[in-house]
């Protein structure tokens, strides 16, 4: 049983066990307008909570995307590079990023589904 | 003074709209102690005529190549500019625009950017390069801190002799950043895990030209980037283009571009294309307009300073629009049969300098292979900067640049002339 | 009498024309897509078969193109006339300074003794050229009045990067290794973060959003108890075309702690010739030689962007500078001035621009650059009387030598910035400033320069009423069509960005 949490940096992780699968929302989405270029991360690579582990480019902005979670990157989504459609909130073919994570406790204080609708409500 | 056009009526009327009774009422939020009071040390205005006068005094008291016996090179260097070149870079339309960010009125200045984008690749042999940078200097700086962004290693090799100010600059750079170090050798063995990028120049600073394989297997061991390093560009018009390189860079003054006592100048970077993203400055890219047609704009603009901020790869700014016009113009006027024979003629008179010079007594030629410049090494107990300097006070030669106490580093281009030749080595035959 | 051929009406004259060139619009192709000609546009002497030393195999094919000298001349003329430019028309660019470009300028640049002499000459043989950067040098330090010059850095991003250089040498001269934050207000141009961050600086953002203005209270938030401040980047006029008006208490606090003021010299036209940073406090400045001081823009470059420092901060300038022993000037030497934070350039800086700058400043005198920075702000505030009913103005005048207007009203019909810039396209001038600074939203920066007449901005004023009328009538898609009668119509960046194509190749699709 996998749960999902939420940032006010926009991303989304699915966390399964130790794992935790990293994405962004529709909100960021949608902000980044035509995207051009996705710059991934290596596997293998150690990040800690609030690293900036990969950029998105649009035609006139780019955007750092941070990691929530400390942790080891396991597995990286390279089908988007050349499917940056596929680059969304969508929790199965949206993850950016695998990360194993040092302390799961991180994961748990972030946000849930209906705290991170408020939270954009707010913004708007 | 004639280049402000608003009459006093004018300011009169505008200042009524404004509502304001004069132009000091705009100015209430300076500090009064920031207004500049009374008369300053500087001189009013003047005319055309007074200017010149005295810009031609100042002018006319330097040794100038045109008109002298000239051989000095060392990183910049006098080649003969075809006259077409000057009345094109003269023109309104190219000299008074701005940088090309409104692509559909400045379609001009975006297609010669693709053209000299192209011959630079061209020539070596790479298959990108960028719209230009400051001058040789910062593009060898701007590679060293590409290849640390690559790598995410912070140590860079010097693998040869480079231009000295070339490897200050560069220094320069990497001391803002604390762990980044840099270290000199010849030999390939020594670059570790740690190695950026591995410089090399070619032709090197005493004028030696080089190849790479050796450094590029090292390289490929350890994972580091080959960046190498051109500052007379005309050489690869003769030597074969660095293909084994991450990334050439350095001085396209040569073709083109005026001495101009240092600058402006015209630095270039080109690279492999997978590295296009991590690649400094402007460029120029090709794609089709709303009714399919084609044209050009600056493109992958996201790596700059202006929108990534503190994340840029590098805060250049700027290129060198107007002197990477006139290398295109240049270029396109000579073409592969121009650029391949100006090549061999530079080279021709280095050679028939080379066997003047040898003839002295007492000198000798550091270097058995050179492609325009000489390392010539003077007797024991003669100092290289007395010798050029009592060429110039006596002989009104310039007669090149001491590399070190005992070398001086003579060029020729397609400007030298047998007697000039005979002059010069007559000169040196005397001093010595 | 011979048969002539019968007229036959039927038969169809097809020529095919396969470009768009029309009266004086041409359709120029790429130089590499002419055809290659035998010989090239230069005639040079024959080689004379020397055997090669190079030690190298020679170079055979190089694979460039090749064409005559008319060919050429007509591809790059033709080139031009797809270009705006100053000399064509209003430039009102906020933060460029798109003045008029003297040809007498030009004509300096160009004399034999400045452009065919070389940077590592024995000074004995360019006292000449030494004495053009030393006469440069002096008017700066007048004009600002900060007397350490050093004409060294290339553009103004350059002298950016000269000027926190600086900074973080005097820190580390004087064992400040601590202070490793710089200020940097929102309305920074993007320039002064990246230049800070080059550094080895972290910086701590000061906020201005509801005046445009750094207030004090923001600063003194910003600067905490100034430990580990070590300088602050602002501009002043700042980006939102207004003066700082507490500048004079923020330096007072930004000094008590310890930190340098870097002032970006980008809006100095504002105050040339009749207001002097030093005297509110500067410690460091960069120049733009190719703004204030009128050399040519060059479709983006050659700049010069020179520093000039307060005397505290002279040690530490980057070198060379020009001094002058007796009667001689020379270069320093490598290590004359060890405190100096080290060489940012080959040679000794963009030495045709100085002596564009020179001549120009000489040209106009201290009179008439007083009268530059008057007439540049009076044509400003023109500006911004005249539009702020049809453009919403953020912040209340005098506003100096531009003026700032946000999308806000077009946009209630969904006419955007961008249209807005593209329908200046569309009336035969060149856009503002777009989308800069950050701190409003849609901005519009025009900077008019005081090189225009009332002429020219009442053109100017009524082709924006005109277009804030038509957004007012909702004559939205008209917008998003500008331009249609420039060169080409709007370009697809994102193809660009997405598959980049930054070269010739010949068998490319």
């Amino acid at each position: 049983m996998s749960t999902v949490k939420y940032t006010n940096d926009h991303e989304w992780l699915k966390i399964e066990g130790d794992t935790a699968w990293v994405g962004i929302t529709t909100y960021a989405r949608h902000a980044l307008g035509d995207l051009v270029y996705l710059d991934l991360p290596e596997v293998g690579r150690k990040v800690v909570k609030g690293d900036d582990f990969a950029v998105v480019e649009s035609v006139k902005a780019a955007s750092e995307i941070y990691t929530p979670v400390s942790g080891e990157i396991v597995e990286v989504n390279d089908n988007l590079q050349n499917n940056l459609d596929d680059l969304k909130e969508d929790i199965n073919t949206g993850w950016i990023v695998k990360v194993k994570m040092d302390n799961e406790a991180e994961a748990a204080d972030l946000m849930d589904k209906s705290a991170y609708d408020s939270f954009v409500e707010g913004l708007e | 003074m004639r280049y402000l056009p608003q009459t006093n009526a004018a300011r009169k009327e505008m200042m009524d709209s404004i509502g304001v009774k004069n132009v000091d009422d705009l100015f209430i939020q300076v500090p009064k102690k920031a207004f500049i009071k009374g008369k300053t040390n500087l001189p009013d205005h003047q005319g055309e005529l007074q200017i010149e006068r005295k810009m031609l005094a100042y002018a006319n008291q330097n040794i100038n190549a045109q008109s002298n016996r000239f051989f000095l090179g060392a990183g910049v260097y006098y080649h003969h500019v075809p006259s077409s070149v000057d009345y094109i870079i003269q023109r309104s339309e190219f000299l008074t625009a701005y940088t090309p960010y409104q692509p559909e009125i400045a379609q001009g200045t975006l297609q010669y950017l693709f053209e000299f984008q192209t011959f630079i690749a061209q020539l070596t042999g790479q298959e990108v390069a960028n719209a230009s940078l400051y001058d040789g200097a910062t593009a060898m700086a701007e590679a060293a801190l590409m290849a640390m962004r690559v790598t995410r290693r912070n140590k860079i090799c010097f693998g040869n002799d480079i231009h000295p100010q070339y490897c200050e600059v560069t220094e320069t750079y990497l001391k803002n950043n604390d762990g980044n170090s840099y270290t000199v050798t010849e030999d390939p063995s020594k670059i570790t895990d740690d190695t950026a990028c591995v410089i090399i120049q070619s032709p090197d600073f005493y004028g030696k030209p080089h190849s790479y394989s050796d450094w590029r297997k090292a390289c490929d061991e350890k994972g580091a980037l080959l960046v190498v390093v051109i500052n007379e560009i005309v050489s690869l018009g003769m030597l074969a283009p660095p293909t084994e390189a991450d990334i050439v860079c350095g001085e396209a003054q040569s073709i083109g571009v005026a001495m101009s006592y240092g600058g402006p100048h015209l630095g270039f970077f080109a690279c492999r294309e997978k590295f296009i993203r991590q690649m400094p400055g402007r460029v120029c890219g090709e794609t089709v307009d709303a009714d399919g047609n084609r044209g050009f704009v600056l493109t992958l603009s996201t790596r700059e300073q202006h929108i990534r901020r503190e994340k840029a790869t590098s805060n250049i700014c700027t290129n060198q629009g107007l002197c990477a016009l006139a290398f295109t113009v240049h270029m396109a006027l000579l073409g592969e049969n121009g650029f391949k024979q100006l090549a061999v003629l530079n080279h021709e008179r280095a050679c028939e300098l080379a066997d003047a010079l040898i003839a002295i007594d007492g000198v000798s030629l550091k270097n058995q292979h050179f492609f325009n410049e000489l390392a010539l090494q003077l007797p024991q107990g003669k100092n290289a900067g007395d010798i050029v300097q009592q060429l110039a006070d006596d002989y009104g030669i310039i007669a090149g640049y001491p590399a070190d106490d005992r070398t001086i580093l003579i060029t020729a281009t397609e400007i030298t002339t047998d007697n000039g030749i005979k002059a010069l080595a007559n000169a040196l035959q005397e001093v010595l | 009498m011979t048969n002539l051929a019968p007229l036959n009406d039927n038969i169809e004259d097809t020529m095919e024309i396969n470009d768009r060139t029309r009266g004086l619009n041409y359709d120029e192709t790429l130089l590499f897509e002419k055809e290659f000609t035998d010989t090239p546009g230069v005639d040079l002497p024959a080689a004379k078969g020397i055997k090669s030393r190079t030690g190298q195999k020679t170079r055979e094919k190089i694979g460039i193109h090749q064409v005559s000298e008319p060919q050429v001349v007509r591809h790059f003329v033709r080139l031009s006339t797809k270009n705006y430019s100053i000399d064509s028309g209003f430039f009102p660019l906020g933060s460029c300074t798109m003045k008029h470009n003297p040809r007498i300028n030009e004509k300096v640049a160009r004399l034999p003794g400045f452009a065919h002499v070389h940077p590592l000459q024995p000074a004995s043989t360019v006292q000449g050229a030494l004495a053009v950067m030393y006469e440069l040098q002096n008017w700066l330090a007048e004009l600002t009045n900060l007397p350490g010059v050093c004409l060294t850095p290339s553009a103004g991003a350059h002298g950016e990067l000269a000027g926190v250089m600086t900074i973080r040498k005097a820190h580390q001269e004087q064992g400040n290794g601590h202070k490793n934050i710089m200020l940097v207000p929102d309305s920074a141009h993007g320039t002064n973060p990246a230049t800070a961050a080059m550094c080895g600086f972290d910086i701590r953002v000061i906020p201005t959003k509801e005046t445009g203005r750094v207030t004090v209270e923001a600063f003194k938030e910003a600067l905490g108890d100034g430990k580990d401040v070590a300088g602050m980047m602002v501009t002043n006029p700042n980006t939102c075309g207004l003066f700082e008006t507490d500048i004079a208490e923020i330096v007072d606090l930004l000094h008590q702690a310890g930190g340098y003021f870097y002032c970006d010299g980008a809006n100095f036209n504002a105050l040339v010739g009749k207001i002097r940073p030093g005297d509110f406090g500067v410690d460091v400045m960069h120049i733009n030689l190719h703004k204030t001081f009128s050399t040519p823009h060059g479709g983006g470059g050659p700049g010069s962007g020179p520093i000039c420092v307060a005397e505290s901060l002279k040690p530490y300038i980057p070198s060379p500078i020009v001094v002058k022993d007796g009667d001689d000037y020379r270069l320093e030497q490598d290590g004359e001035r060890p405190t100096s934070c080290g060489r940012l350039k080959g040679y000794q800086g963009q030495f045709g621009m100085h002596v564009r700058a020179l001549t120009y400043m000489m040209s106009h005198g201290a009179d008439g650059l007083k009268q530059v920075s008057e007439d540049a702000v009076l044509n400003a505030n023109y500006i911004h009387a005249m539009l702020k009913d049809d453009f919403h103005a953020p912040f209340e005048g005098p506003v100096m030598h531009e003026a700032l207007f946000t999308e806000k009203y077009q946009k209630e019909n969904g006419v955007t910035t961008l249209d807005i810039a593209k329908g200046l396209i569309e009336y035969g001038m060149h856009p503002m400033t777009v989308y800069f600074p950050l701190v409003v939203n849609g901005a519009m920066l025009i900077e008019p320069t005081e090189t225009e007449s009332k002429e020219e901005l009442d053109r100017f004023i009524a082709v924006m009423k005109k277009l804030a009328s038509d957004a007012r009538n909702g004559e939205t898609e008209k917008f998003h069509n500008y331009p249609v009668s420039a060169p080409v119509r709007r370009l697809d960046e994102l193809k660009a960005a997405r598959e980049p194509k930054l070269r010739y190749k010949k068998d490319a699709a």
